[in-house]
């Protein structure tokens, strides 16, 4: 199953290379990582979609993610009311033939052109992960060039902060 | 107060009551050694890095202090890397300097440049790189309050040498923030109250005493308890010296060479009060058929250990010396004697033992003629390997703090630098140290250290002439095929010892041990005894790996 944690962690040089270290060294299987900074600027926010068997896992990732000295937060997001969001940058094979289809496609989907070549476009897509996989399902039969994506993000729907919470 | 970096650090060191360090200097730690000139810091050189940080770990398990071990760049960081993991995997307090190429020559594949950050960041608590001179007070400080503070464990600082040269307030300085560090010390009392209802309750309770109550210091507590309530114990390696030996209801060391009552009643309790230990695999054996219909309650300080192995039916977060003088008090006594009735049983029934011969020494016979003349207050240290492992069952240790060995990591060549550690804390105790002729040559250069300081470190070599653990599994598993496992050169370590200054003698028959026990015994400085021991014995009783306890080979 499929669960969404977000880190709060101390933006100390080498952070990221500890939270991402612990993850690949314990065996945790990650579906996304995304890292930035936030409205606090000695802090940084890692959004973590990880793939696990049952509970007890999920509370060792968390347990682990929240020994680490640098750590001041782990909250699991899927227990509470939250958005997400993935970006990703499409390039597609968009040959006169099929820039109709396409531009369609991306108004559907309200995504956006956000450069065009004679040969490709480059497509701007923004939603929930299930989302974007669709919009890249349909990119597929004219023939994705490459394909870039951020990972997940995400924030609760309350009021408060995480960091207050 | 304005200082130069390297007496900065040294101001440091002494603000946080250190006395001694373990080290070993190099090109850019140069500057850092001549703070150290006449500071009033003892610093002890040993002859490889590997062994300072092996003796700051044993000067720390012994002592209960933080251990510090000091190495220069690249190499000498690199050296420090085994000890370091050593001490992670057995929560020991230690700060780790070492010293880094100049900021500007950083990553630049320099002299002597090893990235030590990057490499201790999955074997350390915590870790540090030095960059902004003004931080170096307050990191080299917060090093010892991580390293410790809740559960210990060795904290790394890296500084470059060009910091030495800095000057730096150390009085007024600015702090790194640590929102998210705050080890818990006390837990809900409530979730005791749990364990004790449940204990009322229960019909075949037992205790499991890991290091963590040595490190704690709550042996006396748990003496306490024992007494009030006749609970029947069993330990882990790390949680030997934490449990009288003489208790009537104690039963031993749990797990693959565990003994055959400890081994039935983990698997035949109710209750198991799981109190400062992780659930390692050399304790659990087959985890599917671990203590099958127990209810287990772990007490820990560490959230991270609670269903890490096993999932657990209750937990009591916090320090043991805030939760086992709780469970003392609120315990109440039971009638479990039909319970105590079985393990006694079981214990006169199975005990440890060993055929003698006539001529041959047995290892066994070694250990329990040191533990038959242990001090009080001796403090056993152990190497690793089938030696470890009958230090663990016959040799009886009186004291909190007295039985030092890798456990975690299970490192051949702790044991000497350990006991140089341990002897150093504690001047005034005996330290005894069991090593096998293989883990003695891993750093047998630190007999020169014991010898320049004359440290009067017992050392018993049990020599069965190659690798006996190593053996004892190719006999077992993989059917006799001694690969690599035996040492055709005999290497003559009494000799090895007197080229350094340590006073030695060869045992080769069994009439020599008595008269060598009394050398050893009476001797003021360090002496080495070379024991030729049966080359062929087992350690028994023995669970193979990944199987249930209760399939015990006797």
């Amino acid at each position: 199953m499929k669960n969404t944690i977000s880190v709060l962690v101390e933006n100390h040089p080498g952070v990221l290379y500890r939270v991402a270290g612990l993850i690949a060294r314990r065996g945790y299987n990650i579906a996304s990582i995304a890292a930035s900074s936030t409205e606090e600027e000695n802090i940084t926010r890692i959004s973590i979609v990880v793939d696990v068997t049952d509970e007890r896992e999920l509370e060792q990732i968390q347990d682990q993610l929240a020994k680490l000295v640098e750590v001041i937060r782990v909250v699991n997001m899927t227990q509470i009311d939250h958005i997400s969001r993935e970006m990703a940058l499409v390039k597609v094979n968009a040959g006169e033939e099929h820039r109709a289809d396409i531009t369609n496609l991306v108004s559907i989907f309200r995504a956006k052109i956000i450069d065009v070549h004679p040969d490709t476009m480059v497509i701007e897509a923004t939603g929930d992960v299930g989302k974007v996989n669709a919009f890249c399902e349909m990119m597929s039969k004219f023939g994705i060039v490459e394909i870039i994506r951020t990972g997940e993000i995400f924030i609760s729907r309350s009021h408060k902060r995480l960091i207050d919470n | 107060m304005l200082l130069k970096g390297g007496d900065a650090v040294v101001e440091v060191l002494k603000r946080e009551g250190v006395d001694t360090i373990f080290g070993y200097p190099g090109g850019v730690a140069l500057p850092l050694y001549d703070a150290l000139y006449e500071s009033g810091i003892r610093h002890i050189l040993t002859r490889h890095e590997q062994g300072a940080a092996h003796a700051a770990d044993g000067y720390a398990r012994a002592s209960g202090k933080v251990g510090v071990c000091l190495s220069t760049s690249g190499p000498g960081a690199t050296n420090l890397i085994t000890g370091i993991a050593t001490a992670n995997m057995d929560s020991v307090p230690m700060v780790v300097i070492t010293c880094q190429v100049t900021t500007q020559l950083l990553g630049k594949d320099s002299f002597q440049e090893a990235d030590v950050y990057g490499i201790t960041t999955p074997i350390s608590k915590h870790n540090f790189m030095v960059k902004d001179p003004k931080f170096l007070p307050d990191i080299l400080s917060k090093a010892f309050y991580i390293a410790r503070s809740g559960r210990p464990g060795p904290v790394v600082v890296d500084i470059p040498k060009d910091l030495f040269f800095a000057n730096i307030e150390i009085d007024d300085i600015p702090h790194l923030p640590f929102k998210g560090y705050n080890p818990i010390k006390e837990g809900k009392s409530a979730d005791i109250d749990i364990v004790i209802k449940a204990l009322a309750e229960a019909k075949r309770p037992l205790l499991f005493i890991g290091g963590g109550v040595v490190i704690s210091d709550m042996s006396q507590t748990l003496a306490g308890l024992l007494k009030k309530t006749n609970l029947p114990v069993i330990a882990s390696l790390l949680g030997l010296s934490a449990v009288d030996h003489q208790y009537d209801n104690y039963l031993g060391m749990v797990g693959m060479h565990g003994t055959y009552a400890a081994n039935m009643a983990i698997s035949n309790c109710d209750l198991l009060l799981a109190m400062g230990v992780r659930f390692d695999d050399r304790v659990t054996g087959d985890i599917d058929k671990f203590a099958p219909n127990t209810k287990i309650a772990h007490f820990d300080i560490d959230p991270s250990e609670i269903g890490k192995i096993i999932g657990v039916d209750y937990s009591v977060l916090g320090d043991l010396s805030w939760s086992l003088p709780q469970v003392t008090d609120k315990a109440i006594v039971m009638d479990i004697s039909e319970w105590l009735q079985q393990l006694t049983n079981w214990k006169t029934e199975h005990p440890l033992k060993y055929n003698k011969k006539d001529a041959t020494l047995l290892p066994q016979e070694v250990i329990e003629g040191v533990s038959d003349i242990l001090a009080d207050d001796a403090i056993v240290v152990t190497d690793v390997g089938q030696h470890q492992m009958w230090a663990a069952q016959y040799c009886r240790t009186r004291t909190p703090r007295g039985f030092l060995s890798s456990g975690g990591l299970g490192t051949m060549g702790y044991g000497l630098p350990a006991a140089i550690g341990a002897q150093i804390a504690c001047p005034d105790q005996e330290v005894w140290l069991f090593v096998g002729d293989g883990g003695i040559m891993m750093n047998c250069q630190e007999l020169a250290t014991a010898s320049e300081h004359n440290l009067p470190i017992k050392i018993f070599v049990i020599n069965n002439h190659g690798l006996g653990m190593v053996r004892q599994w190719q006999r077992m598993f993989f059917q006799g095929h001694y690969s690599a496992s035996k040492h055709y050169a005999g290497t003559d370590f009494a000799a090895i010892a007197w080229a350094m200054g340590v006073q030695s003698l060869t045992v080769k028959k069994k009439c020599g041990l008595k008269h060598a026990l009394e050398d050893a015994k009476n001797s003021q400085g360090p002496i080495l005894i070379d024991v030729w021991v049966e080359d062929d014995e087992n350690v028994l009783p023995m669970v193979a790996p990944g199987a249930p306890l209760t399939d015990m080979m006797e």
